[in-house]
């Protein structure tokens, strides 16, 4: 009970309120997201798993306010922001998102780009910005890459100082959207304790699509398993493994449990949208 | 554990050459390739191949042409027999004005072309007032313009300027254009969560993401210059190399006709190759960039 109000306390908690999402290009109307209803707590892991294409990016686009939405609201700590009323969410530093291709200024240097943020919303001085940026990239183990350029340091390390360059804008929220998608395992793993480090010592509340069920489970506090287009919640699986979580977690009983119980609610998603596509082909 | 990992990858990144060791390198490097010798066998074979058609053999129609040995004894001579030499003033005078005029031309049409371009692929309505106008103008060939250019400009200056100066703003334009419709949507996403305003998002994102398009364009905009600029002053000039090759040909001397065209070429080369230098400097994180990627 104490933990629970401790949770309540904390910042971030994101209400996803009956969404519709309706596309409509050159009249064909594709419903991306049906009435769909998500509540995330301040503070808490959520991840979204579900199908490709099943609009699960829209509803990140959404949050993030990169383009409206149909029906329905969303509230971030019961302020809106964007409902009936305001079909598009402001763009702001309190939601933070990092991309699925990543989205460093290739011509700024890992420092320049932490530094950015702070600058332009002149919460610091560029100078002042400038020291900040390189004490967290330092914190973040890329203290001697902080001159390069995004084009010479490795995905991973360019996906790390994408993290840092949200975080340095204290944000209520990190959207993530299958961000180690194109990465080998080994790199993932540092990714993961990386991510898994930053989360235990911010505790900002993250919001994480992927495709990777173990991924999912070894990140998570909440899996939302959601269905083929139109996307809505199908499942919620509960992690509680206790943190801090090392990579022995992923081979304890417990963890092979929740994988395939995932992996079941999933693989019937899978199956319907498989069948949806040879419908379409056809 | 994670930050065992990354201490093994920072130490990795020390002991290049460097300074004064890195240029020899560089430059033993550069003559162990095949690439250097293969390029001055080729120059070679070229200079042979005229001289054989315009001097050794006298072919028919080339015996009018001079050939590299009566070419260069007059380029290179005190007292050149017909006029032009490396050691006549007459010379740098034609070359110290056709640069002049090249600097101004393309020096205006950079610095109206890039702007109008950027604000065109930044702003739509902008776009809308501006590019239909463009797109009208710039098929009308360059030699079109002469007449309209001698009546609306006075004396040879205004004319021969307006010229290149109108043939490298289109393709300026237009590629500064095209550099902002390049820029990947997430970079403009990313500024926006950032907290940019609009004119940071023009000055972060739109012109450093337009630079390699802008360059790319800068380096075809200088050379339509000196083109339109020489067509220009054969057509109407009083001085300057296209005036000099003109005038020679007028005159029945054909050796300071084709040095001005060789120097022509090299002054080319070498403006082409500052508009390059310029943009490596500025895009340093471009050239890196293509650098790792092996290219
Ligand atoms: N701008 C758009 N216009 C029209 N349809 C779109 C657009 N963006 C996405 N879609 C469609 O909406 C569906 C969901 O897309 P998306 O949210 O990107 O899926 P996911 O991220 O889950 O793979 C897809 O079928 C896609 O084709
Ligand atoms: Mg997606």
């Amino acid at each position: 009970m104490v933990k629970n109000t401790a949770k309540a306390a904390k910042k971030g908690a994101i209400s996803i309120k009956n969404v519709t999402k309706v596309y409509d290009p050159g009249g064909v109307n594709v419903m991306a997201v049906d009435n769909c209803s998500m509540e995330i707590a301040g503070g808490e892991v959520c991840m979204i798993v579900g199908p490709s294409g099943c609009g699960k990016t829209t509803l990140l686009n959404a949050i993030a306010g990169f383009h409206s939405i149909t029906e329905g609201s969303i509230e971030v700590d019961g302020e809106l922001l964007c409902g009936p009323t305001k079909p598009k969410a402001e763009q702001g530093a309190d939601r933070m998102v990092v991309f699925q291709h990543g989205a460093l200024f290739p011509w700024k240097t890992l420092q320049e780009n932490v530094a950015y943020g702070p600058t332009v919303q002149k919460a610091m001085s560029s100078g002042e910005a400038m020291d900040k940026a390189g004490q967290m990239l330092a914190e973040a183990g890329l203290g001697s890459f902080i001159k390069k350029f995004p084009g010479e340091v490795s995905s991973g390390m360019a996906r790390r100082a994408e993290i840092v360059r949200a975080l340095i804008n204290n944000p209520k929220v990190l959207l993530l959207d299958e961000p180690y998608r194109a990465m080998d395992a080994l790199t993932k793993q540092i990714m993961h304790e990386s991510l898994l480090e930053t989360y235990d010592r911010t505790g900002v509340t993250i919001f994480f699509i992927t495709h990777d069920l173990e991924e999912a489970i070894f990140l998570g506090d909440k899996v939302h398993i959601v269905t083929t287009r139109p996307c809505q919640l199908k499942k919620t699986v509960e992690v509680n493994i206790p943190r801090p979580r090392s990579y022995e977690t992923q081979s304890s009983e417990e963890f092979r449990k929740l994988l395939d119980e995932v992996n079941e609610a999933v693989h019937e998603e899978a199956v319907k949208a498989f069948k949806a596509g040879e419908r379409e082909l056809a | 554990m994670d930050s065992t990992t990354v201490k093994a990858s920072e130490t990795s990144t020390t002991s290049a050459p460097q300074g004064f060791d890195m240029v020899m390198y560089r430059i033993k490097k550069h003559f162990t390739r095949v690439d250097p010798y293969l390029t001055i066998i080729g120059i070679f074979l070229w200079l042979f191949a005229y001289w054989v058609l315009c001097e050794g053999l006298k072919i028919w129609r080339f015996d009018k042409l001079p050939g590299p040995v009566a070419i260069s004894k007059d380029w290179f001579s005190t007292t050149p027999f017909q006029g032009i030499s490396i050691f006549t003033q007459e010379y740098y005078d034609h070359i110290v004005v056709s640069c002049r005029r090249i600097l101004i031309a393309f020096g205006l049409a950079t610095s109206l072309g890039v702007p109008l371009g950027l604000f065109m692929g930044w702003s739509r309505s902008i776009r809308d007032f501006v590019f239909p106008i463009i797109e009208l103008l710039r098929p009308i060939p360059i030699l079109a313009w002469v007449p309209l250019s001698i009546l609306l400009l006075p004396g040879f200056e205004g004319p021969v300027i307006f010229l290149a100066t109108l043939a490298s703003f289109f393709v300026t334009t237009l590629n500064a254009m095209l550099g902002v419709d390049s820029i990947d949507e997430e970079y403009f996403r990313a500024a926006g969560c950032l907290g940019s305003s609009r004119w940071d998002v023009f000055v972060n994102v739109v012109v450093p993401g337009a630079l390699p398009f802008i360059f790319t364009g800068l380096q075809i905009s200088i050379g339509v210059a000196w083109f339109s600029l020489v067509a220009a002053e054969m057509v109407s000039g009083d001085l300057g190399l296209g005036y000099l090759i003109v005038d020679a040909y007028m005159n029945n001397v054909t050796v300071p006709m084709v040095i001005a065209m060789i120097t022509l070429g090299f002054i080319g080369y070498f403006s082409s190759a500052c508009v390059r230098a310029v943009g490596n400097k500025l895009m340093e994180w471009h050239v890196k960039e293509l650098n790792q990627q092996g290219r």
